[in-house]
């Protein structure tokens, strides 16, 4: 039997061939991600401090309030997003009715949304000219305060957290719960014995999803956060008013090892891509 | 207990009617199968008996003396088994077996021994502690009978509980579930699409089909006495016999056959294991096939009717495939139903 | 009776969710219509804030629409053939691979636009150009393209497939062209529109890298939430929702599509 003449055969074997796709990817992340990472990594050690600017982000009431407050609201936007999450998407998975689509639409509509435009809606709802300020006798706003932040954080998590649970929840035998009832448990009980356990690695991936995604938040900061420390702002101000890059660069490192470890333990638990930005 | 369903029935919002209005007696400590095949609706008068599905209006579900149609699943009372299972994967095995006496909010001590009993009953001790991911098949299957028995329930219900099984482990399953049911004294329901299955643990078949319960007896009766095509069909895959009937004679391209009585406006059936492939025969066909299958043979024969007709041959040397056969089926072998019937 | 009042307790946590993620989207979008905001719809419907915008920013949204399209080739021209190798060469170095050009996804674009700066900022020809804040879209947008792919690939067979298409005589090459890249057609599509709507939404990255010259659509929203009177903000806003709106379900419908071919 003879082997049919190819044009690449002689030239290229399937091993070369495997490589050569692989190496436009290679080139252009060792150009644009490696090595700038290790320029941003060594230009934070190359201010007065030296490499112990790392703990002064620690010692330093500024950086450190900063970092507790960031973690703070980050925090509350996590448990308020599964909350809500988790009960949406529990009734949107378990139920079929119609306008379900609907809802589930406007529900994962704002993925796509900046960070900033986020933020001008939370001004809609809660700046001077917002709508609660409109509404309610007294002067209430709140846009530009700690609680728009966590609302903004909140807009954004919701449909992350949601597509995450949902698809834990389908995956979740509905005859669990069923058996569970057929010994006599409560509603309440079903759900603390049955569904929340089922979907724990779910709720785990996308509350560290959520989390991470609300500590790196920084187009819906720069809209709203004017006159608070989040990280992100802090960040954009030593780098931009400052001039102090070593610290922008060693806050960058710190933040963005935080966020990455924190997806990396969401991937592992679910196995989903979701991208933090916002 | 027992239980009575009556003008039961189950249509979806979108119009679908899963199961037309039924009736069902089930005795005390009776074992009852609900046989059919997928989509004949057994499986939604289980769930309507276990109180997960609602019926239309007008069923009424009886346990005893209580009315417990409008009852939610929780205080029914009922032990049900899943095709799935539904172990609790965050538990072990003793606490997906205490689960339902956790529920009842009995005594710590009470659960425990309670627990200790059913496991031992259902051989699983060795197991207690075991998650469920590290459980077999058919330890599986065991925990979740012990785990539906363990709050002595008012009946256990079983749906399909043996088919997430293998071929094999199914059929030596299939006697321990039914020397176990017989051993818990309860009136249990239990569902299958598997006619062997249901003749070796139930006392009394249900055969449903197209939403309703064609016909309901003994595991003999309906074998003997099927009063449709459909049940002689499902149960012991009877055949038609393509001939006319003439009086109390069968008319076939490849013979004559004599009826028990007067077979007029009647259609005729048999089945494999009364084709008897003889010396003489009033029958005379063409070896078609021969399967081998270790205790008989099977062998096709064309030439008797339009179709194939199947014979079971359980002699040491089977015809081979040409040879010309007679064949000669006896007249109580024969079954005679209404021309038509439900097909 | 328990059973349908949690139901119901349920179904208010989700309508209330959605008028959370609705009412604002709404008002942005009344507010771009309406004559004068503070007056409210009495004073009037008007297209005035709209065309306006365009006056003003619409050097901004063709920027944003040839990057995205110009940020699409880039992650085709990498991502295909990157996706085809990973599924092919799989193992540590492939994993490694595919975790570290997943980086810009869990690092803050912030992060990853001051690592870009540092490094190429004193190059003032590139600096200054679209093909900066190019390279910023493409290392964002990447991970999507390379994992869609990769996860069809995977559900396929692909080595059998390939190595039935060798056995009837095919290279290397005929095997990618012939093969390959039909199969992974839906995770291409899916990628593809993710690619598109991320680019055109991308903020955090792009404020960093743009400069006063190269505004992309979301850099001239967040300038005129800062300059400019509620109305533009909101019709301005508006013209984004139209344009991402379509895209987002595009992607969504296509991601669907080609998950159901990976299980």
């Amino acid at each position: 039997m003879g082997v049919r003449p190819s044009p690449y055969g002689h030239t290229m074997t399937n091993r070369t061939f495997v490589l050569a796709c692989l190496t436009p990817l290679f080139i252009f992340s060792l150009a644009f991600l490696a090595l700038p990472l290790v320029r941003l990594f060594l230009e934070s050690g190359s201010g007065e401090a030296g490499w112990a600017i790392y703990l002064d982000i620690l010692r330093r009431p500024r950086y450190l309030n900063t970092l507790v407050l960031t973690v703070l609201v980050s925090l509350a936007t996590t448990f308020a997003a599964l909350a809500i999450s988790t009960t949406a998407g529990m009734f949107l998975s378990r139920n079929r009715f119609r306008g379900r689509g609907t809802l589930l639409s406007v529900l994962t509509l704002p993925l796509a949304f900046p960070g900033v435009v986020i933020g001008f809606l939370i001004i809609l709802l809660g700046g001077r000219q917002g709508l609660v300020n409109q509404l309610t006798p007294g002067h209430v706003v709140f846009a530009y305060s700690v609680i728009g932040l966590f609302l903004g954080y909140l807009y954004f998590s919701i449909p992350r957290v949601l597509l995450t649970v949902m698809a834990a929840a389908e995956k979740l035998d509905p005859a669990l719960e069923e058996a569970a009832r057929t010994m006599g448990a409560s509603p309440y009980r079903v759900v603390v014995d049955v569904i929340v356990p089922g979907l724990m690695p779910a709720l785990i991936a996308s509350g560290a999803i959520a989390f991470a995604t609300a500590m790196g938040a920084f187009g819906t900061a720069f809209t709203l956060a004017t006159n608070i420390d989040v990280i992100p702002m802090v960040i954009y101000t030593e780098f931009t008013l400052s001039a102090n890059i070593a610290m922008a660069s060693a806050l960058s490192i710190v933040l963005g090892i935080v966020t990455w470890a924190l997806l990396l333990i969401a991937r592992s638990l679910s196995g989903s891509t979701v991208a933090a930005g916002g | 207990m027992t239980l009575r369903v009556t003008n039961t029935a189950k249509t979806y919002p979108d119009g679908t009617k899963a199961l037309l209005p039924t009736e069902l007696s089930v005795a005390k400590g009776e074992i009852v199968s609900l046989l059919g095949p997928s989509g004949c609706g057994k499986t939604t008068l289980l769930r309507i008996i276990a109180g997960l599905e609602t019926p239309d209006a007008g069923s009424e579900i009886w346990f005893g003396n209580d009315n417990v149609t409008s009852l939610p699943v929780e205080r029914r009372k009922v032990g049900m088994v899943f095709q799935s299972y539904a172990l609790f994967p965050n538990m072990s095995v003793r606490a997906n077996v205490g689960y339902g006496l956790k529920m009842q909010k009995l005594p710590k001590d009470e659960i425990e021994s309670r627990v200790t009993e059913v496991l031992e009953l259902c051989q699983l001790q060795e197991f207690s502690g075991r998650a469920i991911d590290a459980l077999s098949g058919g330890q599986r299957q065991r925990v979740a009978l012990a785990r539906a028995i363990a709050p002595r329930p008012r009946m256990l219900l079983l749906d399909e509980p043996l088919s997430a099984l293998d071929a094999a482990l199914r059929e030596a399953l299939r006697d321990e579930l039914a020397m176990l049911l017989r051993e818990f004294h309860i009136t249990a329901i239990f569902v299958t699409h598997d006619q062997d299955e249901a003749m070796a643990i139930a006392d009394r078949v249900a055969v449903m089909s197209h939403g309703h319960v064609v016909q309901s007896g003994t595991p003999e009766e309906l074998y003997r006495n099927p009063n449709s095509p459909f049940v002689a069909g499902f149960v012991g895959n009877a055949m038609r016999l393509e001939g006319k009937v003439a009086g109390s004679t069968l008319h076939l391209d490849g013979g004559e056959l004599a009826l028990p009585r007067d077979g007029t406006g009647h259609n005729v059936f048999v089945r494999a294991e009364d084709v008897q492939i003889n010396t003489e025969g009033p029958l005379n066909g063409k070896v078609e096939s021969v399967t081998f299958f270790g205790t008989h043979y099977r062998v096709g024969i064309s030439g008797i009717m339009t179709d194939v007709l199947t014979s079971t041959y359980a002699g040491q040397s089977a015809p081979k495939v040409g040879e010309r056969v007679e064949v000669s089926i006896k007249p109580e072998a024969l079954m005679l139903l209404p021309e038509g019937a439900e097909v | 009776m328990f059973k349908s009042k949690t139901k119901l307790l349920q179904l208010i946590v989700t309508l209330s969710a959605c008028a959370f993620l609705l009412i604002p989207t709404i008002m942005s979008v009344m507010a771009g219509l309406t004559a004068n905001y503070f007056k409210g719809i009495s004073s009037g419907l008007t297209l005035k804030w709209v065309f306006q915008v365009w006056e003003l920013y619409a050097d901004s949204i063709f920027l944003s629409l040839w990057l995205a399209i110009a940020c699409l080739i880039v992650t085709l021209i990498i991502g295909l053939p990157a996706a085809y190798g990973l599924a092919r060469h799989p193992g540590w170095l492939s994993r490694l691979l595919e975790e570290f050009i997943s980086l810009p996804l869990a690092v803050p674009g912030l992060a990853i636009a001051l690592a870009l700066l540092q490094l190429y900022g004193s190059m003032k020809g590139f600096r200054a150009s679209w093909a900066f804040i190019l390279v910023g879209h493409v290392l964002y947008t990447l991970p999507f393209m390379v994992r869609s792919i990769l996860a069809v690939l995977a559900a396929i067979d692909l080595k059998t497939l390939e190595e039935g298409a060798a056995s009837l005589g095919a290279s290397p090459w005929q095997r990618f062209r012939d093969i390959v890249v039909p199969n992974a057609m839906p995770g291409i599509l899916a990628g593809a529109l993710t690619v598109v709507t991320l680019s055109i939404g991308e903020f955090n990255i792009t404020w960093m890298l743009h400069t006063p010259y190269l505004k992309t659509l979301p850099v001239g929203l967040a300038d005129s939430y800062a300059s400019m009177r509620l109305e533009v903000a909101s019709a301005y806003t508006l013209v984004f929702f139209i344009l991402i709106v379509p895209l987002l379900m595009a992607m969504q419908w296509a991601s669907a599509r080609a998950q159901r071919i990976t299980k």
